[in-house]
């Protein structure tokens, strides 16, 4: 009954409760880094990586400290904070054991610090109360979802240049238009788990 | 001065040129009266947190700016929704966690590293008026189309009677996208009329020439 539940946490936070489509976390990368697939890639993997880590960390945050200690108000500062230092370490740390990594991911790094679907995968773990174990899944199946819709929006947009657009619609428009049909196909994958 | 006000709302609207802040954007406009209130919290937000980093703008070191910008950001954003769960807790309770992302929406830090580090304090307050404004007036839009077509009411003011067939999928995540990337190129369309006739104005001028010689 758990791995079920596990798998189900992870199967909405991919793909019918997909963090871009459905809750609209994450557009501005959705809408900047999407013009070039290998980029999106590299971006999309980054942010996995950093959800998974800030998931585990702002848990053990929540829990042990502030929830402990009555300090539940500070949650909206502790956590920019820790995800903030978060993306610091692990930009240190990529620099330091893997430079071909580092420059392969350049300036997205720093970016993911504004990225709004960090903080919201932190908001909703902790409105949901889910456990240790289900909050580490969620925060995989959410950056996976991330990377999933990034890639797809990257291989429409290498295919619009060659498409002839009203001059209007050119850009941030066409882009929103497009993610509008994406979501639409992706509610249809919703009948998948029953909540 | 009163260019640093108006620019936010149209030369320079956070939403319909820069394309900033998009999350709560697009997640909370189901219906007006959810546009208006997140309108008014971010307008709280971006004030207070501007005309604050504008006073502390020459203690703070360069390399700390950021975070002690987004600091000052959770603090205000903190207090706006504490007021919200206790004063509206009905619509509190709709905006769920967009409240609490105002404290990453881009438009607010963007100000900051644009403006308000930069600028005295008077010059700060009426930029982030302006653009408070300017990103409340597109909520407030989005948020009416949007429930206009989806629900047939504006601000639950009933428009089109019991016969509207109501059509769901604009209060849905994909009305959202498809509703602002029309909007977009909506004001796209209307920027370059006026631009353009701003420009056959001048080159008529310069044309004839007569009254300039």
């Amino acid at each position: 009954m758990f791995e079920l539940r596990l798998l189900t946490i992870f199967i909405a936070a991919c793909i019918t409760h997909n963090f871009v489509l459905t809750y609209f976390l994450g557009i501005c990368p959705f809408i900047g880094v999407s013009k070039k697939t290998d980029a999106a890639i590299g971006m999309g993997l980054a942010v996995t990586f950093v959800m998974t880590l800030s998931a585990s960390v702002t848990w053990c945050i929540y829990y042990f400290l502030l929830n402990r200690f009555g300090l539940p108000f500070l949650q909206y500062a502790a956590f920019i904070i820790v995800i903030a230092s978060l993306v610091q370490i692990v930009e240190m740390f990529i620099k330091k054991t893997s430079p071909p990594l580092y420059r392969a991911l350049g300036i997205y790094l720093p970016l993911i610090t504004t990225n709004c679907a960090i903080l919201g995968l932190t908001l909703f773990m902790v409105l949901r109360e889910y456990s240790f174990l289900e909050a580490v899944v969620y925060g995989i199946g959410a950056g996976l979802g991330f990377t999933l819709a990034l890639v797809i929006m990257a291989g429409i947009r290498e295919e619009l240049e060659f498409a002839d657009i009203p001059e209007s619609l050119k850009g941030a428009s066409i882009t929103l238009i497009i993610a509008g049909m994406l979501a639409l196909a992706f509610m249809g994958f919703g009948g998948i788990i029953s909540s | 001065m009163i260019r640093d006000f108006t620019r936010g709302i149209w030369r320079e609207n956070p939403i319909f040129v820069q394309v900033l802040g998009m999350c709560p954007t697009l997640a909370v406009t189901t219906k007006g009266i959810f546009g208006l209130s997140m309108g008014l919290a971010t307008l709280f937000v971006l004030i207070c947190s501007s005309v604050a980093v504008s006073l502390i703008r020459k203690i703070v070191p360069n390399q700390v700016r950021m975070a002690v910008f987004t600091v000052i950001i959770a603090t205000f954003v903190t207090m706006a929704d504490y007021f919200l769960k206790a004063k509206f807790p009905p619509i509190s309770k709709a905006l769920g966690p967009y409240v609490p992302l105002i404290v990453v929406n881009c438009i607010i830090l963007g100000r900051q590293e644009a403006f308000a580090s930069k600028n005295n304090v008077a010059r700060s307050f009426l930029d982030a008026l302006g653009m408070g404004v300017g990103f409340s007036l597109s909520l407030i839009i989005l948020g009416s189309v949007r429930e206009f077509f989806a629900y047939g009411t504006i601000f639950d003011v009933t428009i089109l009677g019991k016969w509207y067939e109501h059509w769901v999928i604009m209060g849905l995540p994909p009305g959202a996208f498809i509703t602002l990337g029309i909007l977009i190129g909506l004001f796209n369309w209307v920027n370059k009329k006026i631009t353009g006739r701003r420009q056959k104005l001048k080159s008529g001028c310069e044309k004839c020439s007569n009254c300039a010689s």
